[in-house]
């Protein structure tokens, strides 16, 4: 460490990943905090809960999964490309998870329309009319599925910066903490969907 | 901190890949098995084992220093305690 600190060329790359690690703590609270509604409604509603898991498309859901697994599997990919040198096969490997990341937020998008489209959405007369767990499954389905898709975006973004980084050859393997912060990022949005996929589509 | 970093081999990742896929299927197919409330501590028991396989080959956190290693077990003890105190306190209400 002190030897980092006096050799201006060096850079710490452990003390940049510690700082995004605890960031990921903050974000693991957070998500836990909603998770632990979730669960406190599930034992108090656990009859509208399994009803209300029962309009979620299964299909939607698998493919979901599926897509992130792949797509975190392409940047863990891509952070050993840029370790051995293999800059073409970092930039295709961040391409594709980008790639899976569109296709994601496209299913959303039908889901919620689908969703929408039936009358469920917050404050909507059907969820207004109806049992009070129903409207609280889904009012947690569309408050945890939307945070997550947000933070979809945002690691979406945090990707395509480090792909700009890769192509302009700034990220070497020397130096590649700003690609290994995204690829953290990333794998902990899709650790977030491991959770909600079997709680809020699998549940019976 | 750990001096040098591992390179965890395309092979090793993809295995991993393929594990993910497979426990997907698993939790799948769990959930069509009527277990009562076993039921979520199943789907919760294969999803903490993603989870790991995730952390540990994915997030490279099989080889990171303790200082990772350490402040990552506190989050979970301390998400632990909010999940855990939560209950007691609904519980006997």
């Amino acid at each position: 460490m002190i030897s980092q600190v006096n050799d201006p060329g060096k850079t710490d790359e452990a003390g940049k990943k510690l700082g995004m690690w605890l960031f990921l703590y903050t974000e693991i609270i957070l998500f836990g905090g909603l998770f632990v509604l979730y669960a406190v409604y599930l034992t108090r509603y656990p009859n509208e809960f399994i009803e209300g898991g029962k309009e979620l498309s299964r299909m939607f859901g698998v493919i979901n999964t599926v897509i992130l697994l792949i797509s975190s599997f392409a940047v863990a990919a891509a952070i050993t490309a840029v370790q051995k040198g293999q800059r073409k096969i970092a930039l295709w490997a961040i391409g594709g998870a980008l790639g899976c990341g569109g296709i994601f937020l496209v299913n959303k998008y039908f889901e919620w329309g689908h969703k929408i489209a039936l009358g469920i959405y917050p404050n909507s007369d059907r969820l207004l009319d109806g049992p009070d767990g129903q409207n609280m499954f889904f009012g947690l389905y569309y408050v945890i599925t939307g945070l997550h898709g947000l933070h979809i975006v945002i690691g979406m973004t945090f990707l395509a910066v480090s792909f700009g980084f890769v192509l302009a050859g700034q990220v070497t393997a020397k130096r590649f903490a700003l690609l290994e912060n995204a690829g953290l990022y990333w794998h902990l949005v899709d650790l977030i969907w491991i959770f909600v996929f079997p709680l809020f589509y699998l549940i019976i | 901190m750990e001096k040098k970093d591992h390179i965890f081999s395309y092979k090793t990742l993809f295995y991993v890949l393929l594990a993910l896929l497979a426990l997907t299927g698993v939790t799948v197919g769990a959930s069509y098995v009527h277990l009562g409330k076993f039921n979520v501590w199943m789907a919760l028991g294969i999803a903490s084992l993603k989870a790991t396989l995730v952390l540990m080959v994915f997030m490279h956190l099989k080889f990171e220093g303790r200082a990772l290693i350490l402040s990552f077990l506190s989050t979970v003890f301390f998400l632990a305690i909010m999940i855990g105190f939560t209950f007691w306190d609904v519980a006997f209400r």
